[in-house]
């Protein structure tokens, strides 16, 4: 496909920001990515919105409108994008369909989400919406629920230890240190992780990504409009996006996660990459088990040897490819709408050289998003100008 | 949770474990579905009475519990692949967490699912325990 270029990003701090109502947190972010840009209100054609459930969340829909209004953006065209954890991915991937179809040149493309308003048995129950409401979350099931029912089943086929995916949480929690937007600035140990309390067996507390409230946001253009602002911005080079089954019960496979590996080979063959050029990735780990199934259904290593990669350090700064530089949904925090656009915005970081203290060496990046339990997923593949 | 017009449409297959087969390439759905993946168009559906026999393909404990659920927890949710060869999500009862194990063969109990505290309702529908004579 052809490139498109991201020429501004901008992150709120991820956390409990009790403080921040909902439309200030997309505002913040996006007046930073238009700084960033160094470009002007007058120069964005349109705005796209990743956003889980508003509605749930703060009693809100109708965002996307709300958005162009408080960002002072109207008239422009506005749409709220909607895949529960994935929403922000689909936006991303929603901006640089937009540019490609050549109906606009600059779109600025954000992700929010305030999850910190509710009381814990609704936002469990606001979650559990991202899976199949009659058939899982109406028997009593819920989000950390279907992971952990993944996590038992890996460890079943594949002698995947607990130990492992311990490992997971400890390293995105060290990588977060360096980053000061993120939720968590602790670091963690595997013991902590296995005396945490247990949440659904095996998963406990501490492989678990936390509530967060926080929003993220890009502007991308054309390669040609692009020139005018930025002189060698980070392209999207890549794009890919796959549905699978809504309920866990119909997977064919529950221990292989079958939208990444559609979505990435879409993004690959559009990039004509393949899993062993990219040099650092932010993937889907709502829950350690989830980075496995990410590293393993993108390709970085064969399945059934993601918890073995992890002991050995091969996802961690420094190893053969770094995952989850900025920490992750794990220890950066998990504004469900707003990861997807985050996960980008620390790929661009990475690219460009501006990752501070865990900057790693890097010319092709990737970003992978998952919304629910795996029905959705998307990926895009990034690379330095 | 639910409104009891959503709850009713569901009933009889909460209620009996009724599924679909598809007549042309024998496919079976549970849930039900009104329409064949695999034959699309060409396939037509029948209403097929399930087992309720199966075994276990993994599981879990929940300790967070939705709304509803809250003075159920802790309790087992699993993973059954019926004979028929469907899975389906399902709480396990009248068994200790600790005894359950991947493979476990397993049938299906009518019992009560949840309470709606707002609403005043409570919701039935099928759960499944350890296969009777597997007992000690
Ligand atoms: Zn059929």
């Amino acid at each position: 496909m052809k490139r498109v270029a991201v020429i501004g990003v901008g992150l709120t701090k991820f956390g409990e920001l009790w403080e921040t109502s909902f439309s200030q947190l997309f505002v913040e972010a996006g007046v930073k990515a238009i700084n960033d840009a160094g470009i002007d209100g007058s120069d964005i054609d349109a705005l796209y919105v990743g956003n889980m459930s508003g509605g749930r969340f703060v009693d809100q829909e109708h965002i996307s409108c709300l958005i162009a209004d408080h960002a002072g953006l109207t008239p422009i065209p506005a749409t709220r994008v909607e895949a529960a954890c994935a929403s922000g991915g689909l936006a991303i991937r929603q901006g640089v369909m937009a540019i490609l179809s050549g109906m606009h040149d600059v779109v600025v493309v954000g992700g929010v989400e305030k999850m910190t308003d509710l009381v814990t048995e609704k936002t469990t129950q606001t979650l559990a919406t991202a899976s199949d409401s009659e058939w899982e979350a109406f028997m009593g099931m819920t989000f950390p629920g279907l992971y952990a029912l993944i996590a038992r089943r890996h460890m079943h086929e594949y002698g995947t230890t607990r130990e492992q995916l311990a490992m997971v949480a400890v390293k995105n929690h060290r990588n977060a240190l360096h980053n000061p937007y993120a939720q968590f600035h602790t670091e963690i140990s595997v013991e902590d992780v296995l005396r945490s309390p247990l949440v659904a067996d095996p998963l406990r507390l501490l492989d678990c990504s936390p509530i967060t409230d926080g929003a993220a946001c890009v502007v991308l253009a054309s390669e040609e409009k692009a020139r005018e602002f930025v002189d060698s911005p980070v392209y999207i080079t890549g794009s890919g996006q796959a549905s699978s089954t809504i309920a866990l019960h119909d997977r064919r496979s529950i221990t292989v996660a079958d939208a990444t590996v559609n979505a990435a080979k879409e993004a690959y063959a559009r990039a004509k990459r393949s899993a062993d050029d990219i040099q650092v990735a932010e993937v889907h780990d709502a829950f350690t088990i989830g980075e496995i199934l990410a590293i393993e259904g993108l390709g970085f290593f064969r399945i059934g040897e993601g918890g073995r990669a992890t002991e050995e350090g091969e996802t961690a700064i420094g190893g053969r490819i770094p995952v989850n530089t900025s920490g992750g949904l794990k220890a950066k925090g998990h504004p469900v709408g707003a990861t997807g656009v985050a996960q980008v915005v620390e790929v661009v970081l990475q690219l460009r050289g501006e990752a501070g203290k865990r900057q790693v060496d890097a010319d092709v990046g990737l970003a992978h998003n998952v919304g629910g339990s795996g029905g959705t997923a998307v990926v895009h593949i990034l690379e330095k100008g | 949770m639910g409104s009891i017009p959503r709850f009713w449409r569901n009933m009889q297959s909460r209620y009996n474990l009724i599924g679909r087969r598809c007549t042309r390439c024998g496919e079976v759905y549970f849930p039900p579905r009104n329409f064949c993946a695999r034959c699309r168009r060409r396939g037509e559906l029948e209403e097929v009475q399930l087992s309720g026999r199966g075994e276990v393909v993994s599981f879990t404990v929940i300790r967070t519990p939705p709304e509803g659920f809250e003075r159920q927890a802790p309790y087992v949710m699993a993973l059954v692949r019926l004979e028929e060869g469907v899975m389906l999500t399902t709480q396990l009862v009248d068994v200790n967490p600790e005894e359950v194990e991947i493979g476990m063969r397993v049938e299906s109990v009518f019992r009560k699912i949840q309470e709606d505290g707002e609403a005043g309702l409570i919701y039935y529908g099928f759960k499944f325990r350890p296969v009777e004579e597997d007992r000690p």
